[in-house]
């Protein structure tokens, strides 16, 4: 399924592509099952969203309920990366070369409007990256600045619900998205 | 040391100070040239004792750079801001005061950072935050970066 289809949170396992062997898909689904909840985050957080994100993290918020148990401080533990927080141009190939460290298959979600556009320092400022999107690829953006630890919870949920869409004959190939 | 002594004090060390009314903390204006002989006075003699600056800060004031001091004396728990100001755009300098305090050293490479105030006798001046061979000096008020400035 296309990227450009995800568009309506409501409907989402509706783009479920239909057909497929008995075997092929039920092996897919507890792939999909086991991958989903237990989604290894990247220990990077860049400024105060960094700070919901321990918040979501501790006894009151607590994510480890929804699978996104243990934060792996190196890259090529972790299936997710939750870039929380501002990337200036200096912390850009940084990311990047996170991000590529990282083994397949592996989710990224955009945290804070730092992350989704730039934010705050959108206008007159010299050294901010306008989108983490313009370095990586990203599956869910959260706006908020900074998002409560209920919407990371929610973009968390989001993201499980559309690794559930995967299938063994259209997995998700990181490198075909540019 | 309360702040009408330590006003006699420093006016006493360097009469040409200016005092600049402040509601928080006392402040002088200090000449470029007088500015490391009372650095160095101020954390030297007992009665002062300012052993803890606890921040150095670089102004773009448009007219002139201006450098400011915040001093504070953790023994005698007095506090005091100098500022020192060089109306040289290009090739203004102050003297370092690294060697006085040695946190000095790198908030003052801060400022040549992002300003472009150089410091005479600093041990390593050069920038900080951002990449070597960065052209221009961000946060003055008349840094133009067609690129990456998106104007609001």
């Amino acid at each position: 399924m296309k990227e450009s289809d995800f568009r309506d949170n409501e409907t989402l396992e509706l783009l479920k592509q239909s057909g497929g062997n008995i075997l092929l898909t039920t092996l897919a689904d507890i792939m999909n099952w086991s991958r989903s909840n237990s989604l290894w985050p990247l220990t990077f957080a860049t400024s105060c969203c960094g700070i919901e994100m321990m918040a979501a993290a501790a006894p009151r918020h607590d994510f480890s309920r929804f699978g996104m148990e243990v934060y792996r401080a190196s890259p090529r533990q972790a299936d997710m990366i939750v870039v929380a927080g501002t990337i200036v141009n200096k912390m850009a190939p940084v990311l990047k070369r996170l991000y590529d460290q990282m083994s397949d298959p592996k989710y990224v979600i955009a945290m804070g409007a730092c992350a989704v556009s730039g934010g705050p320092f959108f206008y007159n400022s010299y050294h901010v990256v306008r989108g983490v999107d313009h370095i990586i690829p990203v599956d869910v953006y959260i706006p908020g600045c900074p998002p409560r630890p209920e919407a990371l919870l929610y973009g968390v949920m989001q993201l499980q619900r559309k690794i559930k869409l995967e299938t063994l004959t259209h997995p998700r190939k990181t490198e075909n998205l540019k | 040391m309360d702040n009408a002594t330590l006003k006699e004090r420093i006016l006493g060390i360097v009469p040409d100070a200016k005092f600049q009314e402040n509601k928080q903390f006392l402040t002088f204006i200090i000449p470029p040239d007088k500015m490391h002989d009372l650095a160095f006075k101020l954390q030297q003699e007992a009665d002062l004792a300012f052993d803890f600056l606890f921040c150095l800060t670089g102004v773009d004031r448009i007219e002139f750079l201006e450098v400011v001091y915040h001093l504070e004396s953790t023994t005698l728990k007095h506090q005091l801001e100098l500022k020192v100001q060089t109306p040289d755009r290009e090739n203004g300098a102050v003297d370092t005061v690294s060697d006085v305090w040695k946190t000095a050293e790198f908030h003052e490479r801060e400022a040549y950072d992002l300003l472009g105030i150089k410091f005479n006798n600093h041990p390593d001046l050069r920038r900080i935050f951002l990449e070597e061979g960065w052209k221009g000096y961000p946060l003055r008020k008349d840094y133009v970066d067609e690129v990456n400035i998106v104007e609001l």
